[in-house]
């Protein structure tokens, strides 16, 4: 009964924050509305004995990734309202509420006409404390569970992800490099000549950025 | 008291996640500043995050923890290219927001 009440407490406090994520002019309002979703939904992870992911998804979601939302928002200067009024497509509005309309009835149709339960694992009434007490039969916790099977099966995913993380910090690097005059004059320039003039710089750019980024990382 | 009968089964969760993603999607159709339609995408993978994480507590398998961990990572690597990518996007073209970056329009 416990679990129910702590469900629908958080339950409601992701609803609240995910309708203030859409519906607040300001871009910052929306960010904390995000974190407050964010910290709902870790709280649902608790409830379901995915501790180690709690608190990942506080640190990495609430504490790093929303933070650097803030600074883009802060950095850019685009913390000022946006006029929601206004569809920039004709009946977008509309549309959208048609679309999450379908989307919505479309994934609760398969979550309400399911009769074996959500899995098709027997009745869904099967009692919670059955599970809990094959949980502590293992006689190991979420961290160990999930740390042995991350570096067993899911070895090679998991040293992919490292690639990506590599990739994602060099395209930023790329993306965001601070942009010489005669680049952004290049946007005046007729397209024969930009194409021209920019191939070897930007070659150069390349190999500069790289290996800056490689420098870094040792 | 109605709630002492009630049993929080995974049907819960999935409702509730299917819920977020619904409106995350629609933020992500109606907003135009591209770090709030971030945002909205972000509430999605969450969305999708308590799906995961009630299918592994229902089968009793890590396989779905495992799976919201790939998917933070994914989602902190879409974050950093895309608000990169924003960042670059504002530096040449002040107040943009997505209408603006139609240059590849057919």
């Amino acid at each position: 009964m416990s679990e129910v009440i702590t469900f629908l407490v958080a339950a409601a406090v992701i609803l609240v924050g995910a309708l203030g994520v859409v519906t607040a002019k300001n871009p910052v309002h929306s960010a904390l509305f995000l974190i407050q979703t964010l910290l709902g939904v870790a709280v649902l992870f608790i409830v379901q004995d995915a501790h180690f992911l709690a608190a990942v998804q506080i640190v990495v979601y609430a504490g790093a990734i929303v933070i650097l939302f803030l600074f883009v928002i802060m950095l850019l200067g685009v913390d000022r309202a946006e006029d929601l009024g206004v569809d920039s497509v004709a009946g977008q509005k509309p549309l959208a509420a048609i679309v999450g309309a379908a989307l919505l009835a479309g994934a609760l149709t398969f979550v309400l006409v399911a009769t074996d339960g959500a899995t098709g694992q027997g009745p869904a009434e099967s009692p919670t404390g059955e599970l809990v007490e094959q949980r502590l039969d293992n006689g190991l916790t979420d961290i160990e569970r999930i740390g042995r099977v991350l570096f067993t099966d899911g070895l090679v995913s998991f040293q992919l992800t490292a690639l990506l993380l590599t990739i994602a910090v060099l395209g930023a690097v790329v993306l965001t490099r601070s942009m010489r005059r005669s680049d952004m004059l290049d946007d005046l320039e007729p397209v024969g000549t930009e194409l021209g003039s920019l191939a070897p710089a930007g070659a150069n750019d390349e190999h500069e950025t790289s290996g800056h980024a490689g420098e870094d990382e040792q | 008291m109605i709630l002492a009968d009630l049993v929080l089964t995974s049907s819960y969760y999935l409702v509730l996640s299917a819920i977020m993603f619904a409106i995350g999607a629609v933020g992500l159709l109606v907003r135009r500043n591209p770090l709030v339609m971030f945002m909205c995408v972000e509430l999605m993978l969450n969305a999708v995050n308590v799906t995961f994480v009630a299918f592994g507590a229902d089968l009793n398998d890590v396989g779905g923890q495992i799976s919201v961990f790939f998917v933070l990572v994914v989602a902190a690597v879409e974050v950093v290219v895309g608000l990169a990518l924003v960042v670059a996007i504002n530096r040449r073209l002040p107040d943009a927001t997505a209408d603006d970056v139609s240059l590849l329009r057919g």
